[in-house]
């Protein structure tokens, strides 16, 4: 495997020196570009109480390219499908070699805070999120209780 | 339709709009500062053939034009030119008379006399006794090894040059890139890109990127189609010509497809896609497929079965596979087809039949299409192996000089392929009179001959044989090329006498 970048073993030790609160990311023992993601669900959110598994990686021509981020844990949110894949745009056109693994992470905790039902990627949550919102939400928590709770 | 017509259509097809042409007269930098062959096949047609940074100045110097009056940055210029598909009237008049500001957001582009708010400012904290850190490489540079734009966002050069490499490259982003900073909404000029990028090959694809539209939006300009290639030509009018590309690839100047005489543009365009809609053709004269009476969809015989229920959601016609009549009068039992003879059976039947011999028909002249394509495509083979002949028989004390004519041998015989080729298009759309059975004669003498000349090229040349091969590959050729002209000429000379009528197929 090619030599890790600077820029990686950094962006790592900084993350691990000075962690975002309510995020873990912690590398793959056997591979320095993937990441075990725990990001705890926000207060006053639908999502509150849960800790969500994700996973990240960072590909070849990181930071050029954004990383590679997704659920493991199921969450009902409409701008997650039900393979974890999110919506997000700094994820997509949006994103800036500037950017960080810690600012993607911080982004994704903001997307649970405050979902976007009119840029979804999970239509049929995003439906519902639209014309019965405390039943999206109700949902929501329940989904939170089931697979997010249990250690 | 008169063939002569068709010709007029395909001239006006490419350009959308007025911007460039005669009224605008940009070509006086370009023609004194590029020394430029001007190539000719055909005597008469001028042009030039232009390299990607002929373009880009020719480009500029419509900017520099436009900036004299709007003293705009020339990216910002070239943006709003785009958008106004290069037509400087059209943009100076909006500029003058309508709101800026809503201008400016139309084209996408930030009004540079307004003063942006910069988000993330940068990092003068992380400035460490002299020194400062690029946000993307996480390296730590002297300032001299930093650069940024006028938002003051600075990374090492280094990454600018990936950055820029990535957006060119993988993204094909090449009329607006912004700022590597994140949400940073400051373009990064052309000049700036130019200068920053390191590689030529992307710095190449940059310009390519950016001439693309302003090459688009002029009639006058066009692509050299040949892939990867970065040249263009620019002709004094449109014209169904060809033309020579400094790469060597010939192509019509009109429509961009290979040089196709004798057969014009439009009936050329109609002809391809017909073809790409018959693909399935061969399937569909294979003895299991037959049309529905009703609306002509191709059924298929699946079953033994023969009550057919027409696929066409919309038809679903009942009819009988064995009479094409329809099923009804067949009766509830199940098999009991006595109507063969009826009339209505037999007016599906004829329909199907002259249908069929249509196909049958654009079968004849596609095979024979295909066929000379097909070999065409073999035509780099057929290079390569004349040359290593032309080798050996220079191992056998020939002169370099006397074993060119097996070359031209081979260029000769291409230039008939691609000819005879487009005969079967011509021939394909041409209804039936005393000239056509004149051109019919010559395509059929040229056809013959072609192959008579690639047999000979095939043959094994041996020191005995030498002088006499020599002698009638050269006889062959010479008396191909003749027939090709005439052939080329007499379809000219109808197209001047309105001999050519048009079939609506
Ligand atoms: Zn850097
Ligand atoms: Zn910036
Ligand atoms: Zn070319
Ligand atoms: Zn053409
Ligand atoms: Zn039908
Ligand atoms: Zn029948």
């Amino acid at each position: 495997m090619a030599a890790l970048p600077r820029r990686i073993i950094k962006e790592t030790q900084r993350l691990m020196q000075e962690p975002v609160p309510g995020i873990s990311a912690v590398p793959d023992d056997s591979n320095a570009r993937y990441f075990h993601v725990i990001v705890t669900g926000p207060e006053d959110s639908p999502f509150e109480g849960g800790l969500f598994k994700l996973e990240l990686f960072l590909p070849e021509d990181y930071p050029m390219s954004a990383p590679k981020v997704r659920f493991i844990t199921k969450i009902y949110h409409p701008n997650i499908d039900r393979l974890g894949r999110i919506c997000l745009d700094i994820l997509k056109d949006k994103w800036s070699p500037a950017l960080q693994i810690r600012t993607v992470l911080l982004s994704i905790q903001a997307l649970l805070s405050a979902p976007n039902p009119d840029d979804p990627l999970a239509n049929d949550v995003a439906e519902l999120w639209k014309v019965n919102e405390s039943e999206a939400i109700r949902n929501a928590k329940e989904w939170t209780r089931r697979y997010a709770m249990d250690n | 339709m008169e063939m002569m017509n068709t010709d007029d259509d395909s001239l006006c097809e490419d350009s959308g709009n007025e911007t460039s042409g005669d009224d605008v007269d940009f070509n006086v930098e370009v023609e004194t500062s590029v020394p430029k062959e001007s190539q000719s096949y055909d005597d008469e047609y001028q042009y030039e053939v232009l390299s990607t940074s002929d373009i880009v100045q020719y480009m500029s110097d419509i900017i520099d034009e436009v900036n004299s009056v709007l003293q705009l940055p020339p990216t910002t210029a070239r943006i709003l030119l785009n958008y106004f598909h290069w037509d400087k009237e059209k943009l100076m008049e909006r500029f003058f008379d309508g709101d800026q500001d809503e201008l400016f957001k139309e084209a996408n582009v930030i009004n540079p006399f307004k003063k942006i708010p910069v988000t993330g400012k940068p990092k003068l904290s992380l400035k460490i006794r002299g020194t400062e850190e690029c946000d993307i490489c996480f390296m730590v540079f002297a300032p001299s090894h930093m650069t940024g734009l006028e938002c003051g966002h600075r990374f090492c050069y280094q990454c600018w040059n990936e950055y820029l490499t990535t957006k060119i490259v993988e993204e094909g982003v090449g009329q607006t890139i912004a700022c590597a900073a994140h949400n940073c909404p400051i373009l990064v000029d052309d000049e700036t890109v130019m200068r920053l990028v390191k590689d030529t090959r992307v710095k190449i694809k940059y310009q390519h990127l950016i001439t693309n539209s302003f090459i688009e939006c002029n009639r006058l300009l066009r692509w050299c189609p040949s892939p990867d290639c970065n040249y263009a030509v620019k002709v004094a009018y449109v014209d169904f010509k060809p033309v020579v590309c400094c790469c060597g690839h010939i192509f019509c100047f009109a429509c961009g497809e290979n040089w196709h005489d004798p057969v014009k543009c439009s009936l050329l365009k109609k002809w391809i896609k017909k073809c790409d809609d018959d693909s399935e053709t061969s399937n569909w004269i294979s003895a299991n497929t037959k049309e529905c009476p009703k609306c002509g969809a191709t059924i298929e015989k699946d079953g033994g079965c023969n009550h057919m229920v027409c696929k066409n959601q919309n038809c679903k016609a009942d009819f009988c596979w064995v009479c094409l009549g329809s099923w009804e009068p067949h009766g509830s039992s199940w098999y009991n087809c006595n109507k063969y003879d009826e009339d209505e059976a037999k007016a599906a039947r004829d329909a199907q039949e002259r249908s069929r011999a249509a196909l049958q028909r654009y079968l004849f002249y596609c095979n024979r299409y295909m066929n000379h394509m097909q070999s065409l495509k073999f035509e780099h083979k057929l290079y390569s192996s004349v040359k290593d002949k032309m080798e050996e028989m220079q191992q056998h004390n020939m002169s370099w000089i006397e074993v060119q004519f097996l070359k031209k041998a081979v260029d000769i015989l291409c230039k008939c392929r691609q000819t005879l080729m487009y005969t079967y298009v011509f021939a394909y759309y041409l209804k039936k009179n005393n000239q056509s059975v004149i051109f019919e004669d010559n395509q059929k003498d040229l056809e013959r001959t072609t192959e008579l000349l690639s047999e000979y090229l095939e043959r094994d040349i041996t020191q005995e044989n030498l002088v006499d091969i020599k002698q009638k590959v050269q006889d062959k050729y010479r008396y191909c090329d003749g027939r090709r002209k005439a052939l080329l000429d007499h379809v000219h000379e109808g197209y001047e006498q309105d001999w050519w009528v048009c079939k609506e197929a």
